[in-house]
């Protein structure tokens, strides 16, 4: 683990400085979530660090619970598609023929469908509760990963350690756990990166429209709804989550390209 | 000074590596070199791969491939010493004075370009002929080579003449500047036996009429002795030996260049069939999905217990394809296939765990037969657990022998095989089949892709290995050679028909049929003089001419 570039190491600390706030949030918090606790929208002090916010709660607080949310919908989604994305795709890949046909056709339907127009009819009809935001963000991105899975996989599949392994007899999920997986995460690893950061804008652009996360849970784009109008004041509330989210879509993505690098140059890599 | 085109002097060439887990490093990889050409003669460089033969040949352009940089001595090209010259100094020479021939045309000529357009270019961008005078000194060049229709070939694209034809036009590309210098890098490596005479004339006779000096690297010392005055053997950037040809093939005074001369002394005792043949193959014709040709055509071989068939043939004969067909990879449109005595399903769905434990298959190419993501002890035990159940202590213990039995040993088993050599990779493979404990092997030119003396050492130990395990091997190979050393049964195949079946005493004396006169006699042999002789010899014009 040592020779880890400054890079990766700043990305690592703030990744792991937004996971572990949102982990411990209940012990970080100086203040409940919906806790009505001062003024509309103080300006920082030391009992508030961030200030308030449009009907006086305690910012910071908000913040780091709405974090926890943000995060929380963001990962699960995130694993979820591609658990269900790279499992089809390479699946989609092995057998080849109309099983695979049948597949990519289906999901180039869905994605001709622009994703936030589908994921807001789906949202609009169905009960807006967490799980089922991240059973549409899952299932939406999944057809971006299934597409990348199995674009790699046909690769991997023509080689002859494939082929060895078919003249063998092994089943179908030994060929896909066992001998095209491993050689197809260096480039799974940085698309998962990416997809999560995706996921988080997916999530706050929801909850900023209204079709996300609900009042009075918390998350980054809610805040920002909520402070939008502080804005024409002067008053930086709104810019806070934004910047949140920023920080964490570049040093999540430090890590995955530091991953990325050591999986490659690992001994039996690629190249 | 007049007497020396090209003098290098002490030539050494370093590049940097990147270790896993460390900081990039510098190394040398040419420690060294000294040698020097006369006008008109040509210099044999020869070695395995990474003995840096083909560095050298750029190097002799002054050009340093893919992050390779020229670290010391020089190198004088008709008294001027290259190396200190400036980028447009550099661009003078290339394509004029100096020109090269590489390894694959296919890969080096343009597809969307016309060949003539891409053989003139040289000629006329460094000004040495107009236009119309390149053509017309293209056209002498392809009839001197020998391609058919010379006065239109260059109409052609690269994709509308055959590999042999396309090499020719590569090597009239390199002449048509009339420089003083080509440096030949393994131009007939690619080609099949009977092309490669075809080719390798063509060449020597085009240095001959030109008056052009050359620089001949490649891997295969009986093709070099054909073409060359000197001969200089290179290992790991280290001049071996340097002397003229007569001396090297008659009198080599070095251990590696007696090795070298001599390899492929293996005797093999042709066996006689025995009782039940293991493999039978009935009447098999085959033709790929989607498309209207029959690949192979009514073929009928049989396999003895304990033996060796080899099947011998030129690209496109169809030998690989019989071995897709008796793997089950590609069933057959009519024919079928006898086993162990039973007959067996002709898809691979239909093949019961016993019909695939017994017949295994060896590949071409061991680095993309290997997951490199396992390690060789997974790679090895993954058949022990598969078939046998194997588990632990029982499964390791039998991975170790196995791994003493290929001659690599315990200390192998963590290794991925990315840290193997090309030989071990294909020994790693030997041994994953072996686990199986097969009644067969198919063996898919297995030592097509390694260096002499390596491949040597595979044949031997499948020699020894068919005795401990009284194993089968249908062994696939255009390398006759290796068929003379390790068969007892051979077919000749030729366009999807089995030309000549039978015991290798028989195949292998006459009379001939013709297809398998014209294969024996291109096998290069270890003897000055050899090309005009098999030349002169001819009867049958070959394939892919």
């Amino acid at each position: 683990m040592k020779n880890i570039p400054i890079s990766a190491l700043i990305g690592l600390f703030f990744t792991a400085l937004y996971f572990l706030g949102a982990i411990f949030a209940p012990l970080l918090a100086p203040y409940g979530v919906g806790e009505v606790v001062g003024d509309v929208w103080e300006p920082s002090s030391a009992d508030y660090l961030l200030g308030t916010d449009n009907i006086g709660r305690d910012l910071l607080s908000r913040m780091i619970y709405g974090g926890r949310t943000t995060i929380f919908i963001a990962t699960a989604a995130t694993v979820l598609s591609f658990t269900l994305g790279s499992v089809l795709g390479f699946f989609a890949a092995v057998m080849g023929g109309w099983i695979d046909q049948a597949l990519s056709r289906f999901v180039d339907l869905v994605m001709s469908i622009p994703t936030l127009i589908f994921a807001l009819v789906v949202l609009s009809v169905a009960p807006v509760t967490i799980p089922m935001l991240i059973l549409v963000m899952g299932l939406l991105d999944a057809t971006r990963v299934y597409r990348l899975a199995r674009a790699v996989a046909v690769d991997i599949e023509v080689m002859d350690y494939v082929e060895a392994a078919r003249l063998r007899g092994e089943k179908t999920a030994w060929i896909i756990f066992r001998e095209i997986l491993p050689n197809a995460l260096s480039p799974l690893i940085a698309e998962m990166g990416l997809r999560f950061i995706f996921a988080v804008l997916f999530v706050s652009t929801l909850s900023f429209l209204g079709l996300g996360v609900q009042p009075p849970e918390a998350d980054w784009g809610g805040i920002v709804k909520e402070n939008k109008e502080g804005i024409v004041y002067g008053i930086p509330a709104a810019l806070i989550p934004a910047f949140a989210i920023a920080t964490l879509a570049i040093s999540v993505n430090l890590v995955a390209d530091w991953v990325l690098n050591r999986t490659t140059s690992l001994k039996g890599g690629r190249g | 000074m007049s007497d020396t085109l090209l003098k290098v002097r002490d030539l050494k060439i370093g590049a940097t590596i990147y270790p896993p887990g460390e900081r990039p490093r510098d190394i040398e990889i040419v420690h060294g070199v000294s040698f020097d050409l006369a006008p008109g003669k040509v210099l044999g460089l020869i070695g395995e791969s990474g003995a840096g033969k083909s560095t050298i040949g750029l190097a002799s352009m002054a050009y340093g491939r893919g992050g390779v940089k020229i670290t010391g001595g020089a190198v004088w090209v008709n008294g001027r010493d290259i190396l200190k010259g400036s980028h447009k100094d550099i661009r003078k020479l290339r394509g004029a004075e100096v020109t090269y021939v590489s390894q694959s045309a296919a890969a080096s000529f343009n597809p969307a370009k016309k060949i003539m357009d891409q053989v003139v270019e040289a000629a006329v961008e460094q000004k040495k002929f107009s236009r119309k005078e390149a053509e017309a000194r293209a056209r002498v060049l392809f009839a001197k080579l020998g391609l058919p229709d010379p006065d239109n070939i260059g109409e052609r694209y690269p994709h509308q003449v055959s590999g042999g034809q396309l090499q020719r036009c590569m090597t009239a590309l390199a002449l048509c500047p009339e420089p003083d210098l080509v440096v030949f890098d393994e131009p007939t490596t690619a080609l099949d036996v009977t092309t490669q005479i075809d080719v390798l004339m063509a060449i020597k006779e085009a240095i001959r009429d030109t008056g052009v000096a050359a620089l001949y690297i490649t891997h295969d010392l009986a093709v070099v002795a054909q073409v060359s005055d000197d001969i200089m053997v290179l290992r790991m950037g280290n001049t071996v030996e340097y002397g003229n040809v007569d001396q090297i093939i008659n009198d080599p005074q070095e251990e590696y260049t007696k090795a070298l001369v001599s390899v492929r002394s293996i005797e093999h005792e042709e066996k006689a069939p025995t009782e039940e043949p293991v493999l039978s193959v009935r009447n098999i014709t085959a033709r790929y999905k989607g498309t209207q040709f029959d690949v192979l055509h009514n073929v009928n071989v049989d396999l003895y217990p304990g033996q060796t068939l080899a099947v011998v043939g030129e690209s496109g004969s169809g030998k690989s394809t019989l071995a897709r067909v008796i793997t089950g990879l590609l069933p057959p449109r009519e024919g079928e296939i006898e086993f162990a005595g039973r007959k067996l399903s002709p898809d691979l769905k239909g093949r019961s765990r016993e019909d695939l434990r017994e017949l295994q298959m060896i590949y071409q190419m061991a680095d993309v037969a290997m997951n490199p993501r396992q390690t060789v002890g997974t790679i090895i035990g993954r058949p022990l657990e598969f078939y046998f159940g194997m588990r632990g202590a029982e499964k390791k213990k039998r991975i170790i022998e196995l791994l003493d039995e290929i001659e690599l040993g315990e200390k192998f088993m963590d290794r991925y095989p990315a840290e193997l050599s090309g030989g071990q990779k294909q020994r790693v493979c030997i041994a994953r089949s072996l686990a199986a404990k097969p009644k067969m092997i198919i063996c898919d030119e297995v030592t097509s892709a390694l260096d002499p003396l390596v491949a040597d050492g595979i044949l031997k130990l499948l020699l020894d290995l068919q005795k401990i395990e009284d194993v089968a091997y249908l062994f696939i190979t255009h390398d006759l050679a290796t068929v003379r050393a390790i068969s007892d049964n051979i077919a000749v195949m030729y366009q999807g028909k089995v030309q000549r079946y039978g015991g290798k005493s028989k195949v292998l004396s006459p009379p001939f049929d013709d297809y398998t006169d014209l294969l024996l006699s291109s096998v290069p042999e270890m003897k000055l003089g050899w090309l005009e002789e098999v030349i002169a010899h001819r009867k049958m014009e070959s394939a892919g001419n």
